[in-house]
Protein backbone atom coordinates (compact mmCIF):
# COMPACT_ATOMS: atom_id res chain seq x y z
CA UNK A 1 0.00 0.00 0.00
CA UNK A 2 0.85 3.60 -0.92
CA UNK A 3 0.34 6.35 1.38
CA UNK A 4 0.23 9.85 0.30
CA UNK A 5 0.72 13.42 1.34
CA UNK A 6 -3.35 13.26 1.86
CA UNK A 7 -2.81 10.52 4.39
CA UNK A 8 -5.70 8.29 2.27
CA UNK A 9 -3.87 5.45 1.22
CA UNK A 10 -4.45 3.74 -2.05
CA UNK A 11 -4.96 -0.01 -2.68
CA UNK A 12 -2.69 -1.96 -5.09
CA UNK A 13 -3.50 -0.80 -8.98
CA UNK A 14 -5.28 -3.44 -10.67
CA UNK A 15 -8.91 -3.86 -9.22
CA UNK A 16 -9.96 -6.31 -11.68
CA UNK A 17 -13.37 -5.53 -13.73
CA UNK A 18 -15.44 -7.88 -13.99
CA UNK A 19 -17.71 -8.09 -17.49
CA UNK A 20 -20.96 -9.36 -17.25
CA UNK A 21 -21.31 -12.92 -18.91
CA UNK A 22 -23.33 -11.25 -21.59
CA UNK A 23 -21.14 -8.47 -22.41
CA UNK A 24 -18.25 -10.10 -22.95
CA UNK A 25 -18.09 -8.95 -26.62
CA UNK A 26 -16.16 -5.72 -26.65
CA UNK A 27 -17.74 -3.24 -29.20
CA UNK A 28 -14.55 -1.34 -29.79
CA UNK A 29 -11.21 -1.86 -28.01
CA UNK A 30 -7.63 -0.82 -27.70
CA UNK A 31 -5.21 -3.90 -27.27
CA UNK A 32 -2.16 -2.56 -25.67
CA UNK A 33 -2.18 0.25 -27.55
CA UNK A 34 0.86 2.98 -27.26
CA UNK A 35 1.05 6.21 -29.46
CA UNK A 36 4.39 7.95 -29.52
CA UNK A 37 4.39 11.38 -31.12
CA UNK A 38 8.20 12.60 -31.79
CA UNK A 39 8.93 13.19 -28.10
CA UNK A 40 6.33 12.41 -25.87
CA UNK A 41 4.46 9.65 -25.07
CA UNK A 42 0.80 10.10 -25.25
CA UNK A 43 -0.76 6.73 -24.83
CA UNK A 44 1.27 3.69 -23.06
CA UNK A 45 0.56 0.42 -23.34
CA UNK A 46 -3.16 1.28 -22.76
CA UNK A 47 -5.77 -1.47 -22.72
CA UNK A 48 -9.30 -0.26 -22.75
CA UNK A 49 -12.63 -2.21 -23.69
CA UNK A 50 -16.01 -1.24 -24.36
CA UNK A 51 -18.82 -2.80 -24.14
CA UNK A 52 -22.21 -2.78 -25.47
CA UNK A 53 -24.82 -0.52 -23.39
CA UNK A 54 -21.94 0.84 -21.15
CA UNK A 55 -21.16 4.50 -20.35
CA UNK A 56 -17.45 5.17 -19.44
CA UNK A 57 -16.24 7.71 -18.68
CA UNK A 58 -12.01 8.35 -19.25
CA UNK A 59 -10.77 10.52 -16.34
CA UNK A 60 -7.94 12.37 -16.36
CA UNK A 61 -6.01 15.68 -15.95
CA UNK A 62 -5.50 17.66 -19.44
CA UNK A 63 -3.04 16.33 -21.78
CA UNK A 64 -3.36 12.65 -20.07
CA UNK A 65 -4.12 10.76 -23.05
CA UNK A 66 -7.92 10.99 -23.05
CA UNK A 67 -8.51 12.70 -26.78
CA UNK A 68 -5.81 10.87 -28.33
CA UNK A 69 -7.71 7.59 -27.30
CA UNK A 70 -10.64 8.66 -28.98
CA UNK A 71 -8.83 10.14 -31.72
CA UNK A 72 -7.66 6.34 -32.02
CA UNK A 73 -10.88 5.11 -31.51
CA UNK A 74 -12.40 7.09 -34.55
CA UNK A 75 -9.43 6.00 -36.97
CA UNK A 76 -8.34 9.36 -37.17
CA UNK A 77 -4.61 8.80 -35.54
CA UNK A 78 -2.74 5.03 -36.26
CA UNK A 79 -1.68 3.65 -33.12
CA UNK A 80 2.43 3.12 -32.87
CA UNK A 81 1.67 0.03 -31.50
CA UNK A 82 -0.84 -2.06 -30.60
CA UNK A 83 -4.29 -2.97 -32.31
CA UNK A 84 -7.63 -0.66 -32.10
CA UNK A 85 -10.82 -2.15 -32.92
CA UNK A 86 -14.14 -1.16 -33.28
CA UNK A 87 -17.15 -3.54 -34.04
CA UNK A 88 -14.44 -5.88 -35.35
CA UNK A 89 -13.05 -3.73 -37.68
CA UNK A 90 -10.01 -1.22 -38.24
CA UNK A 91 -11.79 2.20 -37.30
CA UNK A 92 -9.60 3.69 -40.36
CA UNK A 93 -11.83 1.57 -42.60
CA UNK A 94 -14.86 3.83 -43.36
CA UNK A 95 -17.52 1.13 -43.19
CA UNK A 96 -16.88 0.84 -39.41
CA UNK A 97 -17.86 4.57 -39.14
CA UNK A 98 -21.11 3.95 -40.02
CA UNK A 99 -22.14 2.72 -36.42
CA UNK A 100 -20.24 5.71 -34.77
CA UNK A 101 -21.13 9.13 -33.91
CA UNK A 102 -18.72 11.58 -32.28
CA UNK A 103 -18.72 15.19 -30.46
CA UNK A 104 -14.76 16.27 -30.43
CA UNK A 105 -13.66 18.90 -28.79
CA UNK A 106 -12.67 22.54 -30.70
CA UNK A 107 -15.15 22.11 -33.30
CA UNK A 108 -16.82 24.86 -34.94
CA UNK A 109 -18.89 23.94 -38.00
CA UNK A 110 -19.61 26.49 -41.02
CA UNK A 111 -21.72 29.18 -39.04
CA UNK A 112 -23.33 30.30 -42.56
CA UNK A 113 -25.96 26.92 -42.76
CA UNK A 114 -28.65 26.30 -40.82
CA UNK A 115 -29.12 24.05 -38.09
CA UNK A 116 -31.58 21.78 -40.24
CA UNK A 117 -29.11 22.46 -43.33
CA UNK A 118 -26.24 21.12 -41.04
CA UNK A 119 -28.57 18.34 -39.45
CA UNK A 120 -29.71 16.98 -42.76
CA UNK A 121 -26.08 17.17 -44.17
CA UNK A 122 -24.32 15.05 -41.94
CA UNK A 123 -27.38 12.22 -42.43
CA UNK A 124 -26.35 11.90 -45.77
CA UNK A 125 -23.20 10.31 -44.55
CA UNK A 126 -24.67 7.27 -43.03
CA UNK A 127 -26.72 4.85 -45.09
CA UNK A 128 -29.46 4.78 -41.65
CA UNK A 129 -29.67 8.11 -40.49
CA UNK A 130 -32.05 9.06 -37.93
CA UNK A 131 -35.14 11.00 -38.77
CA UNK A 132 -34.38 14.76 -38.77
CA UNK A 133 -36.94 15.54 -36.65
CA UNK A 134 -35.41 13.19 -34.08
CA UNK A 135 -32.35 14.55 -33.77
CA UNK A 136 -33.99 17.83 -33.33
CA UNK A 137 -35.72 16.68 -30.54
CA UNK A 138 -33.41 14.41 -29.06
CA UNK A 139 -30.40 17.09 -28.93
CA UNK A 140 -33.27 19.95 -27.44
CA UNK A 141 -33.16 22.08 -31.21
CA UNK A 142 -36.70 22.75 -31.41
CA UNK A 143 -37.55 26.54 -32.70
CA UNK A 144 -33.94 26.75 -34.05
CA UNK A 145 -34.27 24.80 -37.03
CA UNK A 146 -33.78 27.64 -39.10
CA UNK A 147 -31.71 29.94 -37.34
CA UNK A 148 -27.94 30.45 -39.21
CA UNK A 149 -25.46 28.42 -36.82
CA UNK A 150 -23.36 31.42 -36.26
CA UNK A 151 -26.34 33.15 -34.94
CA UNK A 152 -26.95 30.73 -31.90
CA UNK A 153 -25.12 30.51 -28.22
CA UNK A 154 -22.62 28.45 -27.06
CA UNK A 155 -24.71 26.35 -25.50
CA UNK A 156 -27.33 25.87 -28.21
CA UNK A 157 -23.89 24.85 -30.56
CA UNK A 158 -22.83 22.49 -28.67
CA UNK A 159 -26.22 20.87 -28.74
CA UNK A 160 -26.34 20.78 -32.39
CA UNK A 161 -22.84 19.10 -32.12
CA UNK A 162 -24.94 16.66 -30.12
CA UNK A 163 -27.28 16.40 -32.51
CA UNK A 164 -24.63 15.54 -35.48
CA UNK A 165 -22.89 12.79 -33.36
CA UNK A 166 -26.03 11.50 -33.23
CA UNK A 167 -27.27 11.77 -37.21
CA UNK A 168 -26.21 8.64 -38.09
CA UNK A 169 -28.21 6.57 -35.24
CA UNK A 170 -24.72 5.17 -34.06
CA UNK A 171 -24.45 2.18 -31.57
CA UNK A 172 -21.36 4.32 -30.23
CA UNK A 173 -20.64 7.19 -29.03
CA UNK A 174 -17.48 9.26 -28.76
CA UNK A 175 -18.13 12.51 -26.43
CA UNK A 176 -14.88 14.23 -26.23
CA UNK A 177 -14.60 16.61 -23.48
CA UNK A 178 -18.66 17.94 -24.37
CA UNK A 179 -19.20 19.83 -21.39
CA UNK A 180 -16.44 22.36 -21.32
CA UNK A 181 -16.97 25.81 -21.49
CA UNK A 182 -20.79 25.39 -21.12
CA UNK A 183 -22.92 27.02 -17.88
CA UNK A 184 -24.08 24.93 -15.28
CA UNK A 185 -27.42 24.56 -16.85
CA UNK A 186 -26.62 23.65 -19.98
CA UNK A 187 -24.22 20.88 -18.98
CA UNK A 188 -26.88 19.35 -16.37
CA UNK A 189 -29.16 19.60 -19.86
CA UNK A 190 -26.63 17.38 -21.78
CA UNK A 191 -25.99 14.93 -19.16
CA UNK A 192 -30.03 14.18 -19.40
CA UNK A 193 -29.41 13.60 -22.77
CA UNK A 194 -26.28 11.32 -22.09
CA UNK A 195 -28.22 9.55 -19.73
CA UNK A 196 -30.80 9.04 -22.30
CA UNK A 197 -28.60 7.49 -24.63
CA UNK A 198 -27.80 5.30 -22.02
CA UNK A 199 -31.40 4.28 -21.38
CA UNK A 200 -31.24 3.59 -25.18
CA UNK A 201 -28.62 0.71 -24.26
CA UNK A 202 -26.02 2.91 -26.77
CA UNK A 203 -22.28 2.75 -25.78
CA UNK A 204 -20.46 6.36 -24.82
CA UNK A 205 -17.42 6.91 -24.07
CA UNK A 206 -16.84 10.24 -22.43
CA UNK A 207 -14.22 12.42 -22.10
CA UNK A 208 -13.56 14.30 -19.31
CA UNK A 209 -11.93 16.23 -16.33
CA UNK A 210 -15.13 17.11 -14.45
CA UNK A 211 -15.00 14.29 -11.04
CA UNK A 212 -18.43 15.15 -10.72
CA UNK A 213 -19.60 14.22 -14.75
CA UNK A 214 -18.13 11.36 -14.38
CA UNK A 215 -19.75 10.26 -11.04
CA UNK A 216 -22.82 11.34 -12.33
CA UNK A 217 -23.30 9.65 -15.33
CA UNK A 218 -20.62 6.60 -15.87
CA UNK A 219 -21.63 2.94 -15.08
CA UNK A 220 -17.43 3.03 -15.32
CA UNK A 221 -14.90 5.43 -14.82
CA UNK A 222 -11.30 4.69 -16.48
CA UNK A 223 -9.05 7.07 -15.09
CA UNK A 224 -5.54 7.83 -17.09
CA UNK A 225 -2.78 9.97 -16.31
CA UNK A 226 0.29 10.29 -18.35
CA UNK A 227 -0.76 8.01 -21.09
CA UNK A 228 -1.07 4.63 -18.83
CA UNK A 229 -4.43 3.43 -16.73
CA UNK A 230 -3.60 4.33 -13.49
CA UNK A 231 -7.27 2.72 -12.25
CA UNK A 232 -10.85 1.09 -13.63
CA UNK A 233 -13.95 0.38 -11.70
CA UNK A 234 -17.34 1.66 -10.35
CA UNK A 235 -17.02 5.18 -9.48
CA UNK A 236 -17.88 3.38 -5.84
CA UNK A 237 -14.80 0.87 -6.65
CA UNK A 238 -12.87 4.19 -7.40
CA UNK A 239 -13.84 5.81 -4.40
CA UNK A 240 -12.94 2.73 -2.04
CA UNK A 241 -9.45 2.71 -3.36
CA UNK A 242 -9.05 5.64 -1.34
CA UNK A 243 -9.75 3.96 2.35
CA UNK A 244 -9.57 6.30 5.96
CA UNK A 245 -12.08 8.96 6.62
CA UNK A 246 -11.85 12.56 7.59
CA UNK A 247 -12.73 14.61 10.90
CA UNK A 248 -13.04 17.91 11.26
CA UNK A 249 -13.37 19.47 14.25
CA UNK A 250 -12.29 22.54 17.31
CA UNK A 251 -10.39 21.19 19.52
CA UNK A 252 -7.66 22.27 22.37
CA UNK A 253 -5.77 18.41 21.95
CA UNK A 254 -2.52 18.87 20.60
CA UNK A 255 -1.61 17.21 17.08
CA UNK A 256 1.29 14.89 18.98
CA UNK A 257 -2.43 13.25 20.65
CA UNK A 258 -4.19 13.18 18.10
CA UNK A 259 -1.39 11.78 15.90
CA UNK A 260 -1.06 8.91 18.63
CA UNK A 261 -4.60 8.29 18.50
CA UNK A 262 -5.04 4.47 17.36
CA UNK A 263 -5.40 4.15 12.95
CA UNK A 264 -4.67 8.04 12.63
CA UNK A 265 -2.84 8.51 9.29
CA UNK A 266 -2.63 12.37 9.73
CA UNK A 267 -3.23 15.28 11.44
CA UNK A 268 -3.43 18.95 9.85
CA UNK A 269 -4.62 22.37 10.61
CA UNK A 270 -6.98 24.54 8.88
CA UNK A 271 -7.43 27.77 10.33
CA UNK A 272 -9.08 27.27 13.73
CA UNK A 273 -9.90 23.46 12.97
CA UNK A 274 -7.77 20.57 12.84
CA UNK A 275 -8.30 18.34 10.61
CA UNK A 276 -7.80 14.32 11.30
CA UNK A 277 -7.18 11.65 8.58
CA UNK A 278 -8.10 7.89 10.16
CA UNK A 279 -9.49 4.72 9.34
CA UNK A 280 -11.59 3.72 12.22
CA UNK A 281 -13.11 7.48 12.09
CA UNK A 282 -15.80 5.95 15.22
CA UNK A 283 -13.03 5.07 17.49
CA UNK A 284 -11.06 8.62 17.36
CA UNK A 285 -14.08 10.55 17.45
CA UNK A 286 -14.52 8.72 21.03
CA UNK A 287 -11.28 9.51 22.23
CA UNK A 288 -11.67 13.21 21.64
CA UNK A 289 -14.65 13.65 23.19
CA UNK A 290 -13.61 12.03 25.76
CA UNK A 291 -10.35 13.86 26.32
CA UNK A 292 -12.07 16.96 25.07
CA UNK A 293 -15.75 18.37 26.13
CA UNK A 294 -14.78 21.31 24.57
CA UNK A 295 -13.99 19.89 21.04
CA UNK A 296 -17.09 21.45 18.55
CA UNK A 297 -17.85 21.93 14.82
CA UNK A 298 -17.25 18.03 14.24
CA UNK A 299 -18.38 16.72 10.59
CA UNK A 300 -16.83 13.81 9.62
CA UNK A 301 -16.49 12.82 6.13
CA UNK A 302 -15.63 10.61 3.60
CA UNK A 303 -13.33 10.38 0.61
CA UNK A 304 -14.82 11.85 -2.66
CA UNK A 305 -13.95 10.60 -5.68
CA UNK A 306 -12.00 14.45 -5.75
CA UNK A 307 -9.84 12.62 -3.05
CA UNK A 308 -9.20 9.57 -4.81
CA UNK A 309 -8.65 10.96 -8.00
CA UNK A 310 -5.95 13.29 -6.19
CA UNK A 311 -4.40 10.72 -4.61
CA UNK A 312 -4.54 8.00 -7.78
CA UNK A 313 -2.86 10.70 -9.98
CA UNK A 314 -0.10 11.18 -7.86
CA UNK A 315 -1.30 15.34 -7.46
CA UNK A 316 0.17 14.73 -4.08
CA UNK A 317 3.52 13.73 -3.55
CA UNK A 318 4.09 10.33 -1.64
CA UNK A 319 5.14 9.87 1.50
CA UNK A 320 6.86 6.59 1.52
CA UNK B 1 -27.47 -8.83 -28.93
CA UNK B 2 -23.96 -7.77 -29.77
CA UNK B 3 -23.62 -9.69 -32.93
CA UNK B 4 -27.03 -8.85 -33.97
CA UNK B 5 -25.64 -5.18 -33.94
CA UNK B 6 -22.51 -5.92 -35.61
CA UNK B 7 -24.81 -7.89 -38.06
CA UNK B 8 -27.05 -4.90 -38.89
CA UNK B 9 -24.16 -2.94 -39.41
CA UNK B 10 -22.28 -4.57 -41.52
CA UNK B 11 -23.92 -3.25 -45.26
CA UNK B 12 -21.75 -2.27 -47.96
CA UNK B 13 -22.44 1.06 -49.46
CA UNK B 14 -24.03 1.05 -52.44
CA UNK B 15 -23.98 3.47 -55.51
CA UNK B 16 -26.78 5.25 -54.55
CA UNK B 17 -25.27 5.61 -51.77
CA UNK B 18 -22.76 7.85 -53.13
CA UNK B 19 -24.88 9.82 -55.47
CA UNK B 20 -26.33 10.60 -52.49
CA UNK B 21 -23.62 11.90 -50.59
CA UNK B 22 -22.22 13.66 -53.04
CA UNK B 23 -25.10 15.44 -53.88
CA UNK B 24 -25.73 16.86 -50.80
CA UNK B 25 -21.70 17.58 -50.44
CA UNK B 26 -22.16 19.62 -53.26
CA UNK B 27 -25.48 21.09 -52.41
CA UNK B 28 -24.63 22.12 -48.46
CA UNK B 29 -20.83 23.51 -49.93
CA UNK B 30 -22.10 25.21 -52.56
CA UNK B 31 -24.81 27.30 -50.59
CA UNK B 32 -22.33 27.44 -47.52
CA UNK B 33 -19.62 29.57 -49.58
CA UNK B 34 -22.62 31.56 -51.43
CA UNK B 35 -23.88 32.57 -48.14
CA UNK B 36 -20.27 33.10 -46.90
CA UNK B 37 -19.66 36.52 -48.29
CA UNK B 38 -16.50 37.48 -47.36
CA UNK B 39 -15.97 34.47 -50.14
CA UNK B 40 -18.58 35.07 -52.72
CA UNK B 41 -18.20 38.71 -52.91
CA UNK B 42 -14.73 39.36 -53.70
CA UNK B 43 -14.19 35.83 -55.36
CA UNK B 44 -17.02 37.22 -58.15
CA UNK B 45 -16.80 40.52 -57.24
CA UNK B 46 -12.94 41.38 -57.92
CA UNK B 47 -12.82 39.77 -61.80
CA UNK B 48 -16.66 41.65 -62.49
CA UNK B 49 -14.76 45.19 -60.86
CA UNK B 50 -12.10 44.56 -63.17
CA UNK B 51 -13.28 43.76 -65.87
CA UNK B 52 -16.11 46.97 -65.77
CA UNK B 53 -12.55 48.92 -64.44
CA UNK B 54 -9.91 47.93 -67.25
CA UNK B 55 -12.54 45.96 -69.92
CA UNK B 56 -15.78 47.94 -70.15
CA UNK B 57 -13.99 51.19 -70.35
CA UNK B 58 -11.77 50.34 -73.33
CA UNK B 59 -15.26 49.24 -74.79
CA UNK B 60 -15.05 47.87 -79.11
CA UNK B 61 -11.44 47.50 -78.30
CA UNK B 62 -9.41 44.11 -78.71
CA UNK B 63 -8.58 45.07 -75.08
CA UNK B 64 -12.53 45.02 -74.12
CA UNK B 65 -12.50 41.10 -75.87
CA UNK B 66 -8.97 40.02 -74.31
CA UNK B 67 -9.60 40.50 -70.67
CA UNK B 68 -13.24 38.57 -71.20
CA UNK B 69 -10.99 35.70 -71.69
CA UNK B 70 -8.45 36.55 -69.39
CA UNK B 71 -10.58 37.46 -66.29
CA UNK B 72 -13.03 34.66 -66.96
CA UNK B 73 -9.41 32.56 -65.87
CA UNK B 74 -8.83 34.85 -63.28
CA UNK B 75 -11.98 33.84 -61.94
CA UNK B 76 -12.00 30.31 -61.69
CA UNK B 77 -8.00 30.55 -60.24
CA UNK B 78 -9.76 32.81 -57.52
CA UNK B 79 -12.26 30.31 -56.67
CA UNK B 80 -10.14 27.86 -56.74
CA UNK B 81 -7.31 28.82 -54.54
CA UNK B 82 -9.86 30.42 -52.18
CA UNK B 83 -12.42 27.92 -52.25
CA UNK B 84 -9.97 24.85 -51.27
CA UNK B 85 -6.98 26.28 -50.12
CA UNK B 86 -8.36 28.43 -47.61
CA UNK B 87 -11.49 26.84 -47.11
CA UNK B 88 -10.21 23.85 -46.33
CA UNK B 89 -7.11 25.38 -44.43
CA UNK B 90 -9.77 26.73 -42.38
CA UNK B 91 -12.06 23.82 -41.53
CA UNK B 92 -9.13 21.76 -40.82
CA UNK B 93 -8.39 24.58 -38.42
CA UNK B 94 -11.50 25.02 -36.70
CA UNK B 95 -11.65 21.27 -36.54
CA UNK B 96 -15.12 20.28 -38.78
CA UNK B 97 -12.96 18.67 -41.12
CA UNK B 98 -11.82 16.49 -38.35
CA UNK B 99 -15.38 15.72 -37.59
CA UNK B 100 -16.22 14.88 -41.17
CA UNK B 101 -13.23 12.63 -41.45
CA UNK B 102 -14.75 10.53 -38.00
CA UNK B 103 -17.64 10.32 -39.89
CA UNK B 104 -18.51 7.86 -43.46
CA UNK B 105 -18.15 10.80 -45.71
CA UNK B 106 -16.18 9.34 -49.06
CA UNK B 107 -12.94 11.37 -48.52
CA UNK B 108 -13.36 12.40 -52.64
CA UNK B 109 -17.15 13.75 -52.39
CA UNK B 110 -15.19 16.34 -49.96
CA UNK B 111 -12.60 17.73 -52.65
CA UNK B 112 -15.00 16.74 -55.68
CA UNK B 113 -18.17 18.93 -54.10
CA UNK B 114 -15.74 21.50 -53.06
CA UNK B 115 -14.13 21.67 -57.15
CA UNK B 116 -17.63 21.53 -58.43
CA UNK B 117 -18.35 24.25 -56.00
CA UNK B 118 -15.62 26.34 -57.11
CA UNK B 119 -16.53 25.81 -60.87
CA UNK B 120 -20.25 26.84 -60.24
CA UNK B 121 -18.69 29.86 -59.42
CA UNK B 122 -16.71 30.32 -62.17
CA UNK B 123 -19.78 29.98 -64.51
CA UNK B 124 -21.30 32.26 -62.90
CA UNK B 125 -18.05 35.05 -63.50
CA UNK B 126 -18.54 34.06 -66.60
CA UNK B 127 -21.65 35.05 -67.20
CA UNK B 128 -21.07 38.10 -65.40
CA UNK B 129 -18.34 38.56 -67.95
CA UNK B 130 -20.08 37.90 -70.67
CA UNK B 131 -23.50 39.65 -69.85
CA UNK B 132 -21.48 43.17 -69.63
CA UNK B 133 -18.92 42.38 -72.96
CA UNK B 134 -22.11 42.15 -74.81
CA UNK B 135 -23.81 44.81 -73.67
CA UNK B 136 -21.48 47.44 -72.19
CA UNK B 137 -18.18 46.18 -73.49
CA UNK B 138 -19.26 45.87 -77.45
CA UNK B 139 -17.88 42.27 -77.62
CA UNK B 140 -19.78 40.55 -80.10
CA UNK B 141 -19.26 36.87 -79.56
CA UNK B 142 -20.73 33.51 -81.60
CA UNK B 143 -22.15 30.70 -79.30
CA UNK B 144 -19.52 28.91 -80.19
CA UNK B 145 -17.10 31.12 -78.51
CA UNK B 146 -19.39 31.61 -75.55
CA UNK B 147 -18.97 27.80 -75.12
CA UNK B 148 -16.42 27.73 -75.76
CA UNK B 149 -14.98 29.87 -73.08
CA UNK B 150 -17.09 28.67 -70.99
CA UNK B 151 -15.35 25.24 -71.17
CA UNK B 152 -11.95 26.39 -71.04
CA UNK B 153 -12.62 28.39 -67.91
CA UNK B 154 -13.83 25.23 -66.50
CA UNK B 155 -10.49 23.25 -67.35
CA UNK B 156 -9.00 25.25 -64.86
CA UNK B 157 -11.11 23.62 -62.26
CA UNK B 158 -9.25 20.52 -61.88
CA UNK B 159 -5.20 22.19 -61.68
CA UNK B 160 -6.24 24.72 -59.85
CA UNK B 161 -8.18 22.94 -57.11
CA UNK B 162 -4.95 20.22 -56.82
CA UNK B 163 -3.47 23.45 -56.60
CA UNK B 164 -5.42 25.00 -53.33
CA UNK B 165 -5.98 21.35 -52.14
CA UNK B 166 -1.71 21.84 -51.91
CA UNK B 167 -1.62 24.99 -50.50
CA UNK B 168 -4.37 23.84 -47.87
CA UNK B 169 -1.87 21.60 -46.25
CA UNK B 170 1.16 23.75 -45.88
CA UNK B 171 -0.28 27.36 -44.78
CA UNK B 172 -1.55 28.12 -41.11
CA UNK B 173 -5.43 29.11 -41.67
CA UNK B 174 -4.97 32.58 -40.23
CA UNK B 175 -2.60 33.17 -42.50
CA UNK B 176 -3.82 31.86 -45.76
CA UNK B 177 -5.91 34.30 -47.62
CA UNK B 178 -3.00 36.73 -46.91
CA UNK B 179 -0.48 33.82 -48.39
CA UNK B 180 -2.98 33.38 -51.50
CA UNK B 181 -3.50 36.91 -52.66
CA UNK B 182 0.40 37.02 -52.92
CA UNK B 183 0.80 33.78 -55.20
CA UNK B 184 -2.53 34.31 -57.19
CA UNK B 185 -2.19 37.84 -57.23
CA UNK B 186 1.45 38.49 -58.97
CA UNK B 187 1.09 34.79 -61.18
CA UNK B 188 -1.92 36.28 -62.86
CA UNK B 189 -0.35 39.82 -63.70
CA UNK B 190 3.12 37.54 -65.14
CA UNK B 191 0.67 35.50 -67.19
CA UNK B 192 -0.80 38.17 -68.72
CA UNK B 193 -4.29 37.98 -67.56
CA UNK B 194 -4.27 41.93 -66.24
CA UNK B 195 -2.73 42.85 -69.66
CA UNK B 196 -1.37 41.34 -73.09
CA UNK B 197 1.69 40.12 -72.13
CA UNK B 198 3.64 42.21 -74.87
CA UNK B 199 2.87 45.23 -73.09
CA UNK B 200 5.09 43.59 -69.76
CA UNK B 201 8.88 44.38 -69.55
CA UNK B 202 11.01 42.00 -71.88
CA UNK B 203 11.91 39.86 -68.81
CA UNK B 204 8.83 39.09 -67.32
CA UNK B 205 7.60 37.70 -70.77
CA UNK B 206 10.06 35.33 -70.29
CA UNK B 207 9.08 34.00 -66.58
CA UNK B 208 4.83 33.52 -68.37
CA UNK B 209 5.55 30.65 -69.66
CA UNK B 210 7.03 28.60 -66.05
CA UNK B 211 3.56 29.63 -64.73
CA UNK B 212 0.42 27.35 -65.07
CA UNK B 213 -1.85 30.29 -65.39
CA UNK B 214 -0.39 31.34 -68.35
CA UNK B 215 -0.94 28.09 -70.18
CA UNK B 216 -4.44 28.50 -68.83
CA UNK B 217 -4.81 31.66 -69.93
CA UNK B 218 -3.27 30.89 -73.61
CA UNK B 219 -5.98 28.40 -74.27
CA UNK B 220 -8.96 30.79 -73.40
CA UNK B 221 -7.08 33.84 -75.73
CA UNK B 222 -6.30 31.36 -78.31
CA UNK B 223 -10.51 31.38 -78.37
CA UNK B 224 -10.20 35.06 -79.78
CA UNK B 225 -7.22 34.58 -81.47
CA UNK B 226 -4.41 36.70 -79.11
CA UNK B 227 -2.68 33.62 -78.39
CA UNK B 228 1.38 34.15 -78.19
CA UNK B 229 2.06 33.63 -82.21
CA UNK B 230 4.18 30.51 -81.96
CA UNK B 231 2.49 28.66 -79.38
CA UNK B 232 1.29 25.14 -79.36
CA UNK B 233 -1.98 24.64 -78.00
CA UNK B 234 -1.30 20.99 -76.75
CA UNK B 235 1.79 22.36 -75.41
CA UNK B 236 -0.25 24.38 -72.84
CA UNK B 237 -2.86 21.61 -72.57
CA UNK B 238 0.22 19.41 -71.43
CA UNK B 239 1.45 21.89 -69.21
CA UNK B 240 -2.41 22.32 -67.44
CA UNK B 241 -2.62 17.72 -67.05
CA UNK B 242 1.64 17.97 -65.98
CA UNK B 243 0.91 20.67 -63.14
CA UNK B 244 -2.33 18.75 -62.20
CA UNK B 245 -0.26 15.59 -61.68
CA UNK B 246 2.80 18.18 -59.59
CA UNK B 247 0.35 19.40 -57.36
CA UNK B 248 -1.42 16.21 -56.57
CA UNK B 249 1.52 14.09 -56.00
CA UNK B 250 3.27 16.73 -53.99
CA UNK B 251 -0.69 17.07 -51.98
CA UNK B 252 -0.49 13.36 -51.66
CA UNK B 253 2.98 13.43 -50.35
CA UNK B 254 2.47 15.77 -47.73
CA UNK B 255 -0.71 14.32 -46.33
CA UNK B 256 0.60 10.55 -45.86
CA UNK B 257 3.34 12.25 -44.27
CA UNK B 258 1.63 14.36 -42.16
CA UNK B 259 -1.11 11.47 -40.92
CA UNK B 260 1.80 8.96 -40.27
CA UNK B 261 3.43 11.66 -37.56
CA UNK B 262 -0.59 12.40 -36.33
Amino acid sequence: MATYATGLQVEPLTIPFPAPAHLKHAIARLHSVTKRYENTTALDNVTLNLYPGEVVALLGPNGAGKTTAVRLLLGLIAPTSGSVRVMGRDPRDASARTGIGAMLQITRVPETLKVREHIDWFRSYYPTPLPAGEIVRIAKLEGLENKLYGKLSGGQRQRVLFGLALAGNPDLIFLDEPTVGMDIESRRGLWEQIRWLASQSKTVLLTTHYLEEADALASRVVVIDKGRVIAEGTPAQIKQRVSGRRIRCITELDEEFLMALPSVVKVERDREAVIVTAHEAELVVREMLLSDVTLRGLEISAPGLEDAFLALTGKNQPTN
Amino acid sequence: MATAVLNARRQTLGFSYYVRVLRQEIRYEFLKMLRLRAFSLSVVGFPVMFYLLFGVANRHTDFARYLLASYSCFGMIGASLFGLGAGIAMERMQGWLELKLASPMPRLAYLAAKTVSCSAFALIIVALLITLGVTLGGVAMTPAEVLKLAGITLAGALPFASMGLLLSLVMPATAAPGIINLIYLPMSFLSGLWMPLNMLPHWMQKIAPALPTYHYAQLALNIFGYAQPGGSMSGHWEALVGFTCLMLGAAWLIFTRTEAKA
